[in-house]
């Protein structure tokens, strides 16, 4: 929200939106799988069949040679070819022989046509592979035993199942003492059309030609990118490896555990790869739904954040400074506030913060409750009325992106608030024609202002944009949650609210069987959030500090919202959360909790999925689960919580909150005409003039937002690397 | 973008630094890498300083038989410049290169001085065209030189070996059913 970005665009847009999107995707004009939708509405007679090795198979027009072997069970080895990029066709490892062909095909690049006849394990296709195989050898280093790649490289499985015992080539001038990581390319440029199609950054490149071709930058520059990891995964060679990772695991050591990010709100699915109880790296995990197969850099590489700045002792203040204690210690000295301050209502208050699961937050919220009090709060805010669920979720899901032919952002950057989802987007506006109006994307926008009056504008149609919005066929309005922060919030809420009234009620007239288009979405910031205003969580500060407990929970809130002059003058806090940060410097007592990759717990992401992270490394220290310490807080404050094990608490939750413990389903919200009802009810709610200012504008903006990222040493190494003035 | 470049190229002496690819990705409204990758790829881009004179002298197969061969013109050339392949000298006045087929075969061996083509060579034809240029003097009219009896052109040495007789009428070695 630049003065700069002001000046935009309005009549030069459409020209170079399709002029840029026409470069960026040049290679990607080609049919891509997920334009599939689109073909799968035609008439199913529609249908090609083609022969894999004799058997029919049933293809849509304009899939590939080798997406057809692909349906038939047959896998053709390739390195280039990617379901989410666009088609190259230059590693030619994809090679099958075509009946009546007389050369073999690169089924990579090849549409099927009626009646083909392919053969995936003829000699022809064979020696072809062989071939391919022995000239991609012929100037790859034999570094395998050293190299990070060994025991999940493409090029060495793929060798040892498609490639020949021996080489024609003699002159191999790889002595192993030559080291460069890049003389193990290949040259399949996945890594330069992801940085162009999925990151938006046209930094990568091929240079120089034949043997002296090299992938790289050119000039000295940074991949400045939020999602630049995923070249790692990209790379089917050992060319691109993880730097933190590098040298100090091999693949076959490692357990795995699926579970899922908190980093940010979407909830990527991930694996963490642990060894002998320390987490070695963090890589996606499939989902269509949320992440496809990216991750964001926070939540691949700030895993080191995991292993420094933990506490791993209880603490207790004592003549002004935290000092080592025990468990029973500890418990009982907090225990004895809280027998104090129960005695009395609303004395006794959570806040929570961006890492804390349902289970904790159920668990604590009735600790609370039970101690006669309702100021359970989480450190982000959220002024509107949160009985309808509509009204904090992302309703038309994150998939629901790819439909959109409009996406209008509020006070949002998703870019760096949920990278993978700025991803998604970007593909739909490079294919689908999406048109976007904000702000610094990787993409082009239509900035329309900074102003929220921007809002009520494009409500009345005084707005130039408000015809180009009426105009979409399914518009969609993201609304950030930073924004709402904002003392006007509340107002920003409602306005939203409104226009997406507008939008739904204009858009169900117009054509009647687009009645289920949900227009209105939050994108949040923290995982947290969405399950804590499930649970009837309060969102935001305010009300503690209107209340001035004695006894405040901090579970994990590190932002610094509450200081200690916003309570009573003898109020005690208590700090639980896995992380010396912020929430633990103001506190008299804190136990050690667990960091996600150390806990089984669940979280709802933005558009109200619940998900599971799983415990992958056993906790540093004394450090317990959370929840677990707010049981044995409640037992010696003589008011046991009626839960013993993670079932119990989960069925507690599933009581409150049904959707909490249906995993990976979303449950849908609606009341959309309601939710807007509650939302304007104040009436005096006005918006502010000041124009929206968000955090995370800039790349360094981005590493370092919450206690995990902030012990990272990978991530102050982002942002130191990413401040630096780039010459190029 | 090839004719920008080109064109850049010209103007800045004969070689391309990264800031006029710079200018060019700016005039074109691509990303710089996308400029990077044309003018790396491409070999009559040259990315290093280079003498007023580019010397490139064609050493493929063709110009290595032809006429006296390649081989003692590219010795009169490092003797004549004192250079080896790919050095520029201390004046930056010549710059020799060797290089793959220049697309004049008919009359090998051959050298392209920036941007004209002296064919036919022999020794002493491309001693007298480098010491000229030495001199500061004009140098010989490009096309064939001495050494297959200045030809005008790429026509056959002495006399036609083909089209030599009038041309056949229309329906010449048609099937007579047609």
């Amino acid at each position: 929200i630049n003065p700069q970005h002001l000046q935009p665009v309005a009549a030069m847009l459409g020209r170079i939106a399709s002029a840029r999107r026409l470069m960026a995707g040049a290679a990607s004009a080609r049919v891509r799988a997920f334009s599939a939708p689109a073909a799968a509405s035609a008439a199913a007679s529609n249908k090609i069949e083609v022969f894999v090795d004799g058997n029919p198979v049933q293809c849509d027009p304009g899939m590939t040679v080798l997406q057809a072997c692909a349906l038939a069970g047959v896998e053709i080895p390739r390195f280039c070819y990617h379901e989410r990029l666009s088609i190259a066709g230059n590693c030619r490892m994809c090679l099958v022989e075509v009946e009546k062909s007389i050369k073999p095909v690169a089924s990579c690049a090849m549409p099927v046509m009626k009646g083909m006849r392919v053969k995936t394990d003829s000699p022809m296709t064979r020696k072809a592979r062989e071939g391919v195989m022995e000239f991609l050898l012929v100037n790859h280093p034999l570094d395998c035993p050293i190299c990070d790649q060994g025991g999940e490289c493409d090029l060495q499985d793929q060798s040892m199942v498609f490639g020949s015992d021996r080489s024609r080539f003699t002159d191999n001038l790889h002595d192993g003492k030559r080291a460069t990581i890049m003389t193990r390319c290949i040259h399949c440029t996945r890594c330069v059309r992801f940085a162009s199609e999925v990151a938006g950054v046209e930094d990568l490149g091929t240079t120089g030609r034949g043997n002296d071709m090299q992938i790289g930058t050119y000039v000295e520059k940074l991949f400045r990118s939020e999602l630049s990891g995923n070249v790692i995964d990209l790379c089917p060679v050992g060319a691109l490896t993880s730097k933190p990772y590098s040298f100090t695991a091999r693949p076959w050591e490692l357990s795995r555990v699926e579970s899922v990010d908190v980093m940010d709100a979407l909830g990527s699915n991930i694996t963490v790869s642990s060894r002998t109880n320390e987490v070695m790296r963090v890589i996606p995990r499939l989902h269509d739904g949320i992440n496809e197969e990216w991750i964001s850099d926070k939540t691949r590489f700030a895993y080191d954040g995991l292993k420094r700045q933990r506490l791993v002792a209880p603490m207790l203040r004592r003549s002004g400074n935290l000092t080592d204690s025990d468990w029973p210690d500890a418990l009982h000295e907090v225990a004895r506030r809280l027998s104090a301050s129960r005695e009395s209502p609303d004395q006794t208050a959570v806040l929570a913060g961006p890492f804390a699961d349902a289970e904790s937050l159920t668990a604590l919220k009735d600790l609370v409750n039970a101690a006669q009090s309702e100021l359970v709060c989480t450190e982000e805010a959220f002024p509107g009325c949160t009985d309808l669920r509509s009204a904090y979720l992302m309703n038309s899901r994150i998939a629901g992106v790819e439909d959109a032919d409009l996406v209008l952002l509020v006070g949002t950057n998703p870019r760096y608030e949920a990278p993978v989802l700025n991803a998604r987007l970007r593909k739909c506006w490079l294919h689908n024609e999406l048109l976007v109006a904000s702000f610094d994307l990787s993409y082009t926008y239509d900035h329309l202002g900074d102003s929220p009056e921007t809002l009520l504008r494009l409500a009345d149609g005084s707005h130039p944009f408000a015809k180009t919005l009426a105009a979409a066929k399914r518009p969609l309005v993201l609304l950030g949650s930073e924004a709402l922060c904002r003392p006007d919030g509340r107002a920003l809420h409602s306005a939203a609210l409104q226009l997406s009234e507008l939008l739904r009620q204009k858009m169900k007239a117009a054509n009647p069987e687009e009645a289920d288009w949900r227009v209105f979405n939050l994108l949040h910031r923290v995982a947290s959030q969405v399950a804590a205003l499930d649970l009837g969580y309060r969102a935001g500060p305010e009300s503690i500090r209107a209340a001035k407990p004695r006894l405040l929970f901090l579970l994990g809130a590190d932002a610094g919202l509450i200081k200690r002059t916003d309570l009573a003058s003898d109020a005690y806090v208590v700090y639980i959360g896995s992380h010396g940060d912020n929430g633990a410097a103001i506190a008299d007592a804190v136990l050690p909790g667990v960091a996600f990759t150390e806990k089984n717990a669940t979280y709802v992401n933005t558009e109200g999925r619940a998900q599971q992270t799983r415990l992958a490394v056993s906790s540093p220290g004394a450090a317990r689960e959370d929840w677990k310490i707010v049981r044995a807080l409640s037992e010696l404050a003589g008011a046991p919580l009626p839960y013993d094990n993670l079932n119990q608490v989960r069925a507690r939750m599933a009581q409150i909150a049904p959707h909490l413990t249906r995993y990976d389903s979303v449950e849908e919200a609606n009341y959309f005409s309601q939710c807007l009802q509650l939302a304007k009810s104040p009436g005096d709610a006005k918006l502010d003039a000041a124009p929206i200012r968000l955090s995370l504008m800039d790349l360094p903006d981005f590493y370092m937002t919450d206690a995990i990222s902030r012990s990272s040493l990978t991530m102050a190494k982002c942002v130191q690397a990413a401040s630096k003035p780039t010459k190029y | 973008m090839m004719p920008l470049l080109d064109l850049a190229q010209r103007q800045h002496g004969g070689w391309l630094p990264i800031s006029a690819m710079h200018c060019v990705a700016d005039m074109l409204k691509v990303p710089r890498m996308r400029v990077y990758e044309v003018a790396t790829f491409y070999t009559m881009y040259n990315r290093d300083p280079i003498g007023k004179y580019h010397v490139q002298i064609c050493t493929t197969t063709p110009c290595m038989l032809g006429g006296c061969g390649s081989g003692p013109i590219l010795d009169t050339c490092k003797r004549v410049l004192g250079l080896k392949p790919g050095q520029t000298d201390s004046e930056r006045l010549f710059t020799l290169s060797e290089v793959e087929c220049l697309g004049a075969c008919v009359n090998a061996p051959m050298v392209q001085i920036n941007d004209d083509y002296y064919e036919d060579l022999t020794p002493e034809d491309t001693e007298a065209i480098l010491m000229a240029l030495k001199r500061g003097e004009k140098p010989p009219k490009p096309g064939p030189q001495s050494g297959q009896d200045w030809r005008h052109c790429c026509e056959p040495k002495g006399s036609l070996t083909s089209l030599t007789e009038p041309p056949k009428g229309p329906g010449f070695k048609v099937l007579p059913e047609l």
